[in-house]
């Protein structure tokens, strides 16, 4: 198992080098460069195209690629011409809110999923597998910020049950009790509301795999050996069920995130996705191509730790 | 005490179609003995399969009737608990395609262990795995403790067929039921398993029900044959009378397909088994695939009448049947064959 898990990690590499050429060769087709808006109006054209020469923005784009590569690495995403900080600094916090948000959002979604999935893929065809495959369908149905907005509107202002915006109380000690208990706080809505839409294509998945995984042979010959229905379920279908959910896992990841841009916004939680959003509309672009790379190595990570699992539970696909 | 281990009286398993109820096994009474081997032949739907499902209890929507004595207990309608306490233990069964018959995601010596387990809790961990790979070596696995941490897309169809058996003969069953044990298997592995069954069988004292659509092994397996048509038995008799003296037209056409020396031209039953929902309600089942025959010969409701002691034939339409073209069964008989 170990030498699929380091194959598969070598091959990471090489996917996280050709995010970054894409992503750099995507903001340099963009218009404009740091000396278009920033500078002052009154500055000549000839002194811009020398400070150009001087800053290494007439290098060939392999330099440049090379100069912005070699930041990341020692950790520096350059300057956020709006914040007017460096963008790394303003990550650091966003990151965390994310990743918090992001991690909630996957617990909930598979707290729901998998109860669900099982009852339904077990019970089909019942009143109980009915109900369960009816709220699915609403779910998919339902757009995820429109959903977020009702659950805002009425757990938020007309209930009064959660916070409506930020990601903590203001003027909360950092590390006390209350700073936590607050910060959870406000992460249950948003991530309720995500998890809820989110939820309904596990559930399906997992249906659809019980259904069928109850039927295999194998399961007949589990209770010909005198298996209860619960221990054939356990023990048997069950974990041959969960082998298209781990697969399924590392695109979870990648709808996360372009669920969290939403969410972020309407929930005023101050993530990445929301300053995904703002930095765009405000032409941000070294926060934007931060933000872009970081997004990208999530949902390869994603994919790299979906194959994990999946060699893990599935001995077929490890190498000997 | 009574020989008999298993007693089948007027068994009937239905399946719901629509909003009726249609019999894949009808009336079936058959007995099997102690050490006993008991051949069941028929085509393709015939019934085979969904009368050994009955007998394990393996059926999830299907009504069933009648009486399945084992051991003179009733067991057509216990509780699952009950069911779940038999199977395993003292009725097993192996099974068709030993391709998906194992799961996938499991060691090969957990698999069997989890058949001791379910039925001795008290085996210690130990004695567990040596009756694992004591098992494994009856069933003639090369290098047990190695195929023990194997998992099933390790091992070839042959193997994962011992496998299949070796987790069915864990618990010394009194009653194995061998669902086409060799369909999926190449013919040199099929003698393997087949000789492998036998053995077993003399060690262990079981009865045996063999289920198969191959004559040749119920030749050499069976001691008695029961042969099924469209659910129902029509012809039961011990291995050398049924294929001395077939008598059901059924039985007859069967045997007549077999290819024999010097034969250039196979005898064809005509038609297939009818589908469940199409299965003429009364008369002579057969009666469609023998149209030569006179209606008048088939019985309105037809019953097995016993020919000579322990020969049961259904229908009376065998006094009347024939072959319309003299082929091989003519040839045998001028053959004296003995």
């Amino acid at each position: 198992m170990w030498k699929f898990i380091v194959r598969r990690l070598l091959i990471t590499f090489p996917q996280i080098i050709l995010l970054s050429v894409l992503i750099f060769l995507m903001a340099q087709a963009m218009p404009g460069d740091a000396l278009t808006g920033v500078i002052d109006p009154n500055v000549s054209l000839e002194e811009k195209e020398e400070l150009r020469e001087r800053l290494g923005l007439n290098a060939p784009w392999h330099e440049k690629y090379a100069d912005w590569v070699g930041g990341i690495v020692q950790g520096d995403f350059g300057q956020s011409f709006r914040f007017k900080m460096p963008v790394t600094e303003l990550l650091e916090q966003r990151l965390m809110n994310s990743f918090w948000l992001s991690l909630m959002t996957l617990l909930f979604t598979y707290l729901m999923a998998i109860p669900l999935g099982i009852i339904s893929g077990r019970y089909n065809d019942t009143l109980l597998d009915s109900s369960i495959t009816g709220y699915t369908y609403l779910g998919f149905a339902t757009p995820l910020f429109i959903f977020a907005l009702v659950m805002l509107w009425v757990f938020g202002y007309q209930l009064g049950w959660f916070p409506t915006s930020g990601s903590v109380t203001p003027g909360l000690e950092p590390g006390s009790m209350e700073y936590v208990i607050s910060k959870f706080n406000h992460l249950l809505l948003p991530a309720l509301s995500m998890a809820l839409i989110q939820t309904v294509s596990t559930v399906q998945y997992l249906r659809s795999e019980i259904v069928d995984t109850k039927q295999k042979e194998f399961v007949i010959t589990a209770r010909a050996k005198g298996a209860s229905e619960s221990r054939v379920y356990n023990k048997h279908i069950f974990r041959n069920s969960l082998l298209p959910i781990a697969a399924f896992f590392g695109y979870e990841i990648s709808f996360l995130i372009s669920g969290t841009i939403f969410v972020e916004k309407i929930f005023g939680y101050p993530g990445m996705g929301l300053l995904f959003l703002e930095s765009i509309l405000l032409r941000d672009y070294s926060v934007v191509n931060a933000v872009v790379l970081i997004f990208g190595v999530a949902a390869i990570l994603g994919a790299l730790l979906s194959d994990i699992i999946l060699s893990i539970v599935d001995p077929r696909i490890r190498i000997k | 005490m009574s020989n008999k281990l298993l007693e089948l009286k007027n068994l009937k398993t239905s399946f719901q179609i629509g909003d009726e109820y249609y019999a894949a096994v009808d009336d079936v009474t058959l007995t099997v003995n102690k050490n006993e081997v008991l051949g069941i032949v028929g085509e393709s739907g015939s019934g085979k399969s969904a009368l050994a499902f009955s007998v394990m209890g393996l059926h999830t929507r299907a009504k069933i009737e009648g009486n399945i004595l084992f051991n003179g207990k009733d067991i057509a309608n216990i509780t699952p608990q009950e069911l779940n306490r038999l199977r395993g233990d003292e009725l097993a069964m192996i099974f068709q395609d030993p391709l998906t018959a194992l799961n996938p995601l499991m060691e090969i010596g957990d698999q069997i262990a989890e058949t001791l387990i379910l039925h001795n809790q008290n085996m210690s961990q130990k004695a567990r795995k040596e009756r694992v790979i004591e098992l494994l070596n009856m069933v003639g696995i090369p290098r047990p403790e190695y195929v023990y941490e194997q998992f099933p897309h390790e091992l070839s169809g042959g193997m994962r067929q011992r496998v299949v058996i070796a987790i069915a003969i864990a618990n010394q069953p009194e009653l194995l039921i061998a669902d086409e044990p060799t369909t999926a298997l190449d013919v040199t592995i099929q003698a393997q398993i087949l000789d492998l069954i036998r053995k077993l069988k003399n060690d262990m004292h079981s009865g045996v029900i063999l289920i198969t659509h191959d004559l040749g092994v119920v030749a050499e397996m069976a001691d008695r044959i029961a042969v099924m048509y469209a659910g129902q038995i029509v012809e039961v008799a011990d291995v050398h009378t049924l294929f001395e003296n077939p008598k059901h037209p059924y039985t007859r056409s069967l045997l007549n397909s077999v290819p024999a020396d010097g034969q250039d031209k196979l005898h064809v039953i005509q038609g297939i088994v009818p589908a469940l929902q199409n299965l003429p309600r009364e008369g002579c089942r057969f009666s469609e695939r023998i149209p030569w025959i006179d209606a008048t010969h088939h019985e309105v409701n037809p019953v097995l009448h016993e020919v000579t002691p322990g020969h049961f034939v259904r229908c009376t339409c065998h006094k009347h049947f024939y072959f319309p073209d003299k082929t091989k069964e003519a040839e045998l008989h001028g053959n004296s064959r003995s």
